[in-house]
């Protein structure tokens, strides 16, 4: 496959956040604001591509019955990486995405991606994969804190667009708007892929 | 004693793992359709949650910090979470085969339940001094996501023979409901 097709694939024809249904708490939890979404959309970007590349490269040597536990420490030391360098260069966003930093580890779509992908194919394609795979999700994480963002301050990455007469919805960017904004979403996905 | 009462209430109610924090949410959608199946998670994850933060705070305080090797936490944490969760697959299977027969299944799942890494490393930044406190706080976690969770599949098993608009069928609306369980947490705010 070429590395376009695997781009699209992963933004679009299996999106990891609305088609796929994979890695909903750190898209639940970082996305009251934007900026938060797509800061943790290119975290999760880099540990994928990294993790991918990795465990491609020594998929022929790690027997199938200890891969997991392997694959696991790979992605454990990326998003060990991650976090020094999110505290060194933006500790602001470090501060904002907190404990799910450490938990990127645990996103199952990082996981999968090692498994069903990368330990199948070779370095280059894994790459791609991964890449294509962490753009669906940022491009997920970033609609998502928009709408939330926007309907519950009037906001969108910090600057307000709603004029001051249009109500704010508070709930949107509390625990139980995530929940209802994501469903909302996914129905809409849903129904956009309908068969006309 | 009223220290350990309010850290359990917290955890249970106010700061719901689930429904305030986000942690677990991916076997909170997955496993929720019966019942019957979201006990069985419920009960999986408040045994090894319990046994993650025991065993992660002796290596924390024995090994980690004696080396100072801190800042490996989150390798150290998975690595020890993924092969206690073996353990006990191995040892319920051998000791106690009804128990293994209702949380078997759930248990390989657990090792990416992001709610039992989540609570170790929450009890690494505010109770690494008591271990007490640190156990109590993972059962209430625990204890928390149990609840979470069975409420849940009890709503779902009655929405599912609901007439639902067909994008909203599975997924969304399940999600919806969860968003206004959460509304109806959020009444704990400020009890503690």
């Amino acid at each position: 496959m070429n590395p376009f097709k695997l781009l699209k694939r992963g933004v679009v024809d299996e999106n990891p956040l609305f088609i796929q249904l994979l890695s909903l708490c750190p898209t639940l939890a970082v996305t009251t604001q934007a900026m938060n979404g797509l800061g943790m959309g290119i975290s999760t970007t880099f540990v994928l591509a990294g993790s991918n590349v990795v465990v491609s490269l020594i998929r022929k040597f790690v027997p199938s019955t200890v891969r997991i536990p392997c694959f696991i420490v790979i992605i454990a030391t990326f998003v060990t990486l991650l976090e020094f360098l999110l505290a060194a260069f933006l500790p602001d966003l470090n501060n904002a995405l907190g404990i799910f930093i450490p938990l990127i580890v645990v996103n199952c779509i990082v996981l999968a991606r090692a498994e069903s992908f990368a330990s199948k194919n070779s370095v280059i394609p894994s790459f791609f994969d991964g890449i294509g795979m962490g753009l669906g999700l940022t491009v997920g994480l970033t609609l998502l804190g928009m709408v939330r963002e926007l309907l519950g301050v009037g906001e969108l990455f910090g600057i307000t667009i709603l004029p001051d007469f249009f109500p704010r919805t508070i709930i949107m960017i509390l625990a139980p708007g995530a929940f209802i904004a994501l469903g909302f979403m996914i129905a809409l996905v849903n129904h956009m892929r309908r068969p006309q | 004693m009223t220290e350990l009462f309010l850290i359990f209430m917290g955890a249970v109610f106010v700061n719901n793992l689930i429904l305030t924090q986000f942690l677990g949410v991916c076997p909170f959608m997955g496993v929720s359709r019966k019942v019957e199946t979201s006990v069985g998670m419920g009960a999986a994850v408040i045994f090894v949650m319990t046994l993650a933060a025991a065993a992660s705070f002796v290596i924390l305080n024995l090994v980690l910090i004696p080396l100072d090797i801190v800042y490996l936490y989150n390798l150290a944490f998975i690595m020890l979470i993924a092969s206690l969760v073996q353990f006990v697959e191995i040892y319920l299977k051998k000791a106690s085969p009804s128990l293994y027969q209702s949380l078997g299944v759930f248990l390989p799942l657990i090792t990416t339940n992001c709610a039992i890494l989540g609570v170790v490393i929450i009890n690494m930044d505010r109770f690494n001094d008591s271990f007490i406190s640190a156990i109590v706080h993972a059962i209430g976690g625990g204890v928390g996501f149990a609840i979470a969770i069975v409420l849940l599949a009890s709503i779902r098993e009655k929405i599912e023979h609901n007439n639902i608009p067909a994008p909203f069928k599975g997924m969304p609306i399940s999600l919806i409901a969860a968003g206004i369980l959460a509304i109806a947490f959020m009444g704990f705010a400020g009890l503690i």
